[in-house]
């Protein structure tokens, strides 16, 4: 008795080049023949489709026929390496930046970034933004000594492309035509819709800091002398992207929290 | 051996889809219950798990895990094992259900429900997968029988008698997907109603319905695809009839997982499952 194993099932699954499994029949026990070809293309359209939701602007950017050609070449170099759905992508920035084809637009892999941190953000845990209140109440040497924490839905993304004009103008018609210039995006959830936002000058290496765990006055310097430190905490308090202010440390080093 | 108390109403359900989250909560109709798919609800928070908690104030909620691949030739997967007992752990469904297919091989998950040979193998290890799980969750869960498109030349089990003696050695309950009965019938030309004869339907407690694709084999025969993209097909209700004379009334659902219709559609596909309902509802 012919049998299959899991192991020829799978991987014929994802290799069109491969026979069907023989010991695979239909309802008389004639050969499956085009029967196996349904889960063939349950698995590549469901993954395709899934990453054509996920990376809606990348889509836009290559055309929806050569995004399918790259996510069917993806999705058999890479499946899903857990049922967790949301999180599948994680590698194709990576994979975008090693396909030849693509090599005249450098700048897709970091749109590919902004789209997966769009989606983390959207399922981070719920954290409770501070009153900027706590911040104002603050004199210098207390905040220089202070440390930032970001919310878990708020993500930085430091890209050498005007990566989030070329995201808006890949899904907006309306959005002006990107021009060439570095941006640093921070994208943050004042409620459940996460939002792309441009960081002033200096925002991003002044985050990068903070997500390091450098005290204020530390990231401060990192920020540079052109820093926009008014407008990068109004932009941080108004989408909610701060859940926390560390104020001063404790006898062990560790930090502690205001009241 | 395992907790009795879980159990969903014998009512319509739907198969919750978040842009349907308004109508649900201020429109729901014949709606009794929800289902939702595990997998979408293990992030650690934002607006899924918010709706989901919102949701599970007002309705009976059914978790349908698609990604455990219960009919797999490897172990489970502990860290899947551990989101599905911590999203389990603080919803207190009112039903886990799982489906007798495999999706993961090798580390990789294929995002869809593959066929496994019904053989004593692989029967020991379905039944210790189930073990496992319900173990883990501490209640019994709900086995689905598959949508068939091909048949093993060295299955010994008729699906049936294998699902009876998976319920028999585990104590796990059924999910009987009357439209998988129906694709896996015409696909693999068998009777339907034969299949229903010999299936262990004491052991079912809940139903799901759903619409399908028609496509042709490689000889010109019907070959229909489990969509979940269009209303239930008329055979497949007639169906639920012949089922639901012989269980009483049932928890039904409506699966539309694909080309997802506007809320009265699917509603209205809940109303006919209520008024097959309130053919065996006594009084």
């Amino acid at each position: 008795m012919q049998t299959v194993s899991e192991d020829l099932f799978g991987q014929a699954l994802l290799d069109a080049a491969q026979p069907v499994p023989e010991g695979l029949t239909d309802g008389a026990g004639r050969p499956a023949g085009r029967r196996y070809a349904v889960y063939r293309n349950n698995v590549a359209v469901s993954l395709r489709e899934a990453l054509a939701v996920g990376f809606p602007a990348l889509e836009r950017l290559i055309g929806a026929e050569n995004f399918g050609r790259v996510a069917g070449l993806y999705l058999r170099q890479e499946p899903p390496a857990s049922p967790l759905m949301a999180g599948y992508g994680a590698g194709f920035p990576a994979f975008l930046a090693g396909l030849p084809p693509l090599a005249h637009m450098k700048f897709l892999p970091d749109v590919a970034r902004l789209e997966l941190a769009l989606r983390r953000s959207y399922h981070a845990a719920d954290s409770t933004p501070i009153d900027p209140a706590v911040l104002q109440g603050l004199d210098e040497a207390a905040l220089g000594a202070a440390r930032l924490r970001l919310a878990p839905s708020a993500i930085l993304l430091r890209s050498a492309w005007p990566v989030l004009s070329i995201w808006s103008h890949a899904l907006a018609t309306d959005a002006p035509k990107p021009v060439a210039r570095a941006e640093d995006v921070l994208v943050a959830r004042p409620g459940f819709d996460p939002e792309p936002h441009l960081l002033p000058k200096g925002g991003g290496a002044f985050l990068a800091a903070v997500l390091n765990g450098s005290r204020f006055d530390a990231a401060l310097e990192r920020a540079g002398a052109d820093f926009d430190l008014p407008a990068t905490l109004t932009l941080l308090l108004q989408t909610g992207a701060l859940c926390a202010i560390d104020v001063k440390e404790s006898p062990d080093g560790t930090a502690v929290r205001p009241a | 051996m395992f907790d009795t108390i879980h159990s969903l109403p014998p009512r319509p359900g739907v198969g919750f889809k978040p842009q349907h989250f308004d109508n649900v909560m201020s429109d729901p109709g014949p709606i009794g219950w929800l289902e939702v798919h595990a997998e979408n609800y293990m992030g650690d928070g934002g607006r899924p798990v918010a709706q989901l908690r919102a949701l599970s104030d007002r309705f009976a909620i059914s978790v349908h895990g698609v990604g455990l691949s219960i009919g797999g030739a490897g172990p489970l997967d502990p860290a899947h094992l551990d989101r599905l007992a911590r999203l389990v752990g603080w919803l207190n469904p009112a039903r886990f259900s799982e489906h007798l297919a495999w999706s993961t091989h090798d580390g990789a998950f294929l995002n869809d429900l593959l066929p496994l040979p019904y053989t004593d193998t692989t029967l020991g290890r379905v039944c210790a997968h189930i073990d496992t799980v319900q173990q883990r969750l501490g209640r019994q869960m709900l086995l689905e029988n598959p949508s068939s498109y091909l048949g093993f030349a060295e299955s010994t089990w008729p699906e049936p008698e294998f699902l009876r003696e998976v319920v028999a050695r585990t104590g796990c309950g059924l999910l009987l997907d009357v439209n998988n009965v129906f694709v896996s019938a015409t696909n693999l030309g068998f009777s339907p109603v034969g299949y229903l004869d010999a299936f262990p339907l004491e052991a079912v407690g809940e139903i799901h319905l759903g619409g399908h694709d028609a496509d042709e084999d490689d000889h010109g025969l019907p070959l229909l695809i489990d969509s979940h993209g269009r209303a239930v097909a008329d055979p497949v209700w007639s169906l639920l009839d012949v089922v639901l004379a012989r269980t009483g009334p049932m928890p039904v659902l409506i699966e539309w997982d694909t080309d997802v219709p506007e809320w009265p559609v699917l509603r209205d596909e809940a109303c006919r499952a209520e008024r097959a309902l309130a053919l065996v509802t006594p009084g």
